[in-house]
């Protein structure tokens, strides 16, 4: 069921989902959270194809937010679409005009009662998403420094130092399976480890972000390397006994070795749109690991003098002994 | 897991990372069989693409064919293909083709055994699989015995500083006494936190949510007992009759197949009180309190009902009996429908009784708990306003349509004040079941972990069969169940033994 609306207003794209929702026999939908994209008229197919691909785990009152040129007479336009093989509703309001400049006047009266608010900047992210006007009326924020147009390490950066609880960008989603598999490494082994290294293509942000959370984890120096990529190509710890290495040159599948052990294969493939956002929906809380890492990255950044000294539990003196895993 | 190691690049706070499980491999019994083609196999596929199972891990089949590691890979590779509920990955297949093994034999032959042994240890060689085995007995519990001797003969059991685990699957005997020889017979090899017993009901996430919905929330808890719970029933129908497993299933019946293990962890679940925490050791006290004193009343004939499905009209299909069913013989006895009452001596639920039915070739396939609430004392409204009132109730649906049904009366709208029935639905969403793991996902995952608080331990077991066992004997001196037409909801005397106590079945 679709409605179109032209030069409307947010009650009248509130009655619109009403009467859809009605149409279609006002099925339970159970929508556990409001997902507002903020996108424009170049991306947000893919971004809405996305995010109703995740309606599925996570089904959600998705609002697509275009904003088109600030110029000319401010005008509302909205599609809702409810239905069509999604278990969420979907609007679309595109923002002509002057409203562009006030689109969380659209998007409040939207918001679900009470339930989770989740902002997405599929491409470009404000400067401080937290302090964005349609940014703070979420309590997740979701950024992709890797949509960046140029660069993305910046961006990064950029986002890192205006975090505020609840930020996540998707450069640290996208590095889940490889945090899995170096945890599930020292899992196996007893080493003491003396130093890293994290090999990507140039500008790869969430190869800052790997070598970011390995330095602060285990308190040894991570070195950076370029590859031809895709993504990131290595994660490489350098032991007492050896070397931990993951090594991925085609995008789809490494290689897993261990001192003492045999290489084996292992299915790391870049993950898709839909599957990185729906781990992000999982958790709505802060994430606290990500915090440390991004706080470890700036504090990198910084000249030698003005680091912020290592807090307790956070950072620890290198090497590091690990002992194994008992097996029970 | 216990682990006083730390590994620093593990964070409780961080809960992006999954617990991958530590090298190991699994070792299926009775691979060709259909559970290991439909649900273990593709189990293990999902976990290998979800990235929960370690590298290196290795999957070892036995059985006795003729065949070489590549046919087995090729078995495993149709029934990941066409059962998985995760799209098919070349890249995810070639790290587990890597480390697929296939051990011909049959379960006396100590040369296979030997064989097994040999693979195993090649393996903690080869992939690093580090001494630690999972022996999934996917077998026909006759064999039990012989693999469990077989396993402790050729050292397969135990190992130093490793973890060796059995995993069986209902039914977990056929009455208290079979039950206790099978464990006996298990836990003489195995440690008692060694034997995982699977329940794949326990597995759903549905099933979990029953914990979720009762202990997190406040607005439950308080009327979820005597003063307002009127009783409550659980079911679980099929719509199928028994197809090809008439050598499982006859002698057997629907109370040892489906109430003994399905329907008392359910009951046990809704009827438990609050554990002190999440954990196995918890769990598992507050369920075996509760099954420790539900009994059922003392007249069985008034309040158990067993049927046996005739010819009929199924969902527009035209079905025989079971009596006509292929190698059933015309005088079996076995009830392919069974309903009970229990009544659980505790001061939440005295004076509340369950009802637990299950059934094949029924109207429909569903499982679902039904706590059904006392009416107001009183009513302001009029005698006809409240006419079509029903009783309030809390419906969990376990499966199919997953969600949370809440039935109240609401007024219609019109001038004339009548209050109806309505319901309000929470849905799991449409396609949620589809990303959400499969029972046997879980369950194997918390096998190579060894995280044992969805498995039954025998004390559950055996509590289980002490409730059944009085009904089986009363029925088996009791002639033959009475028969019902396919494609309905049971026998007549089900509904009668609901009359008695003034209650009817709800229609699921």
């Amino acid at each position: 069921m679709k409605i179109d609306l032209t030069d409307t207003n947010a009650s009248e794209v509130s009655a619109a989902m009403v009467r859809a929702r009605r149409a279609v026999g006002s099925p339970a939908m159970g929508m556990v959270l409001t997902l507002v994209v903020v996108t424009d008229e170049a991306t947000y197919y893919d971004a809405m194809k996305a995010a109703s691909a995740i309606s599925s785990e996570h089904p959600a009152r998705v609002l697509g937010v275009i904003r088109r040129s600030a110029r000319g007479s401010s005008e509302l336009n909205a599609q809702v679409r409810i239905g069509n093989n999604s278990s969420g509703e979907a609007v679309l309001l595109r923002l002509n005009g002057e409203v562009t400049r006030h689109a969380e006047s659209v998007v409040l009266p939207l918001l679900l009662p009470d339930s989770p608010v989740v902002v997405w900047w599929p491409g470009a992210a404000p400067q401080n998403p937290a302090e964005d006007p349609l940014g703070a009326l979420g309590q997740r924020r979701l950024t992709d420094a890797a949509a960046a147009a140029r660069n993305k390490a910046g961006a990064l950066h950029r986002v890192a130092r205006n975090y505020a609880a609840g930020d996540s960008d998707f450069a640290w989603t996208r590095l889940t399976a490889w945090r899995a598999l170096l945890a599930a490494a020292l899992d196996q082994v007893e080493v003491n480890i003396i130093d890293g290294l994290v090999a990507a293509e140039r500008g790869n942000p969430s190869a800052e972000l790997l070598g970011a959370w390995l330095e602060d984890r285990l308190g040894v120096p991570v070195e950076r390397k370029l590859s031809h990529g895709p993504g990131i190509t290595e994660a490489r710890l350098t032991t007492d006994r050896g070397t931990i290495s993951i090594t991925r040159r085609n995008g789809t599948s490494g290689v897993f070795s261990i001192p003492g052990e045999v290489d084996r294969p292992v299915a790391l493939k870049r993950r898709s749109l839909p599957e990185l956002l729906s781990e992000d929906l999982r958790r709505l809380d802060e994430d606290d690991v990500y915090a440390a890492t991004i706080r470890h990255l700036l504090d990198r950044a910084k000249p030698p003098g003005r680091r912020t000294p290592a807090k307790k539990g956070t950072k620890k003196t290198a090497p590091k002994k690990v002992t194994p895993k008992k097996a029970t | 897991m216990t682990s006083t190691r730390h590994n620093p690049l593990r964070d409780p706070q961080d809960r992006r990372l999954p617990l991958i499980a530590g090298p190991c491999s699994l070792v299926i019994f009775g691979v060709t069989g259909d559970l290991a083609r439909k649900k273990l196999i593709p189990a293990v596929y999902d976990l290998a693409n979800r990235g929960l199972l370690p590298p290196g891990f290795s999957l070892i089949g036995f059985a006795r064919r003729d065949w070489e590691d590549q046919d087995f890979a090729d078995i495993v590779y149709e029934s990941a293909r066409a059962h998985a509920r995760t799209p098919f990955r070349e890249e995810v297949w070639d790290q587990l083709a890597a480390g697929m093994r296939f051990v011909p034999g049959s379960f006396d032959d100590d040369q296979a055994f030997e064989q097994l042994a040999r693979t195993i240890s090649e393996l903690d060689v080869a992939r690093g699989t580090g001494g630690n085995h999972a022996f999934y007995l996917s077998i026909p519990p006759t064999f039990f015995p012989d693999v469990v001797d077989q396993l402790r003969k050729h050292g397969l059991a135990e190992a130093a500083g490793a973890w060796r685990r059995v995993v069986i699957e209902k039914p977990f005997g056929h009455d208290l006494h079979s039950a206790k020889e099978l464990n006996a017979i298990v836990s003489e090899v195995f440690l008692r936190e060694s034997v995982f017993r699977i329940d794949h009901y326990l597995g759903k996430e549905t099933v979990q949510n029953i914990l979720a919905f009762r202990f997190a929330n406040g607005m439950f808890e308080p009327i979820w007992n005597s003063h307002y719970v009127d009783h409550v029933q659980i079911t679980m129908a099929e719509d199928i009759g028994i197809g090809g497993r008439a050598g499982y299933y006859d002698g057997i019946g629907a109370a040892r197949d489906v109430i003994q293990n399905h329907l008392l962890q359910l009951l046990a679940l809704v009827a438990m009180e609050e554990p002190v925490s999440f954990n196995a050791y918890s769990l598992r006290i507050e369920k075996q309190k509760i099954l420790a004193n539900a009994h059922p009343p003392e007249r069985l004939d008034l309040h158990t009902a067993r049927g046996q499905y005739a010819a009929g009209w199924a969902g527009g299909e035209k079905v025989g009996g079971y009596l006509q069913e292929q190698d059933i013989a015309s005088s079996s006895t076995t009830e392919t429908y069974a309903a009970i009452r229990l009544d659980i001596e505790t001061r939440r639920w005295a004076g509340v009784p369950f009802y637990l039915r299950t059934g094949k070739r029924l109207g429909r396939r569903v499982t679902e708990v039904a706590v059904v609430f006392k009416r107001a004392p009183h009513q302001p409204f009029s005698k006809t306003a409240t006419e079509e009132l029903g009783e309030n109730a809390l419906v969990m649906r376990i499966q199919p349509d997953e969600g949370v049904t809440l039935r109240f009366g609401a007024k219609v709208p019109g001038t004339a004040m009548e209050i109806r029935d309505v319901n309000m639905d929470f849905a799991y969403g449409g396609a949620f079941v589809e990303s959400s793991p499969e029972a046997y996902e879980r369950l194997i995952l918390d096998v190579l972990l060894g995280d044992p608080p969805l498995f039954p331990q025998h004390e559950e077991v055996e509590l289980a069969w002490e409730i059944l066992d009085p009904i089986m004997k009363f029925w088996a001196g009791h002639g033959k169940p009475e028969s019902y037409p396919s494609g309905g909801w049971g026998p007549a005397s089900a509904d009668e033994m609901l009359a008695r106590d003034g209650r009817v079945w709800r229609r699921p």
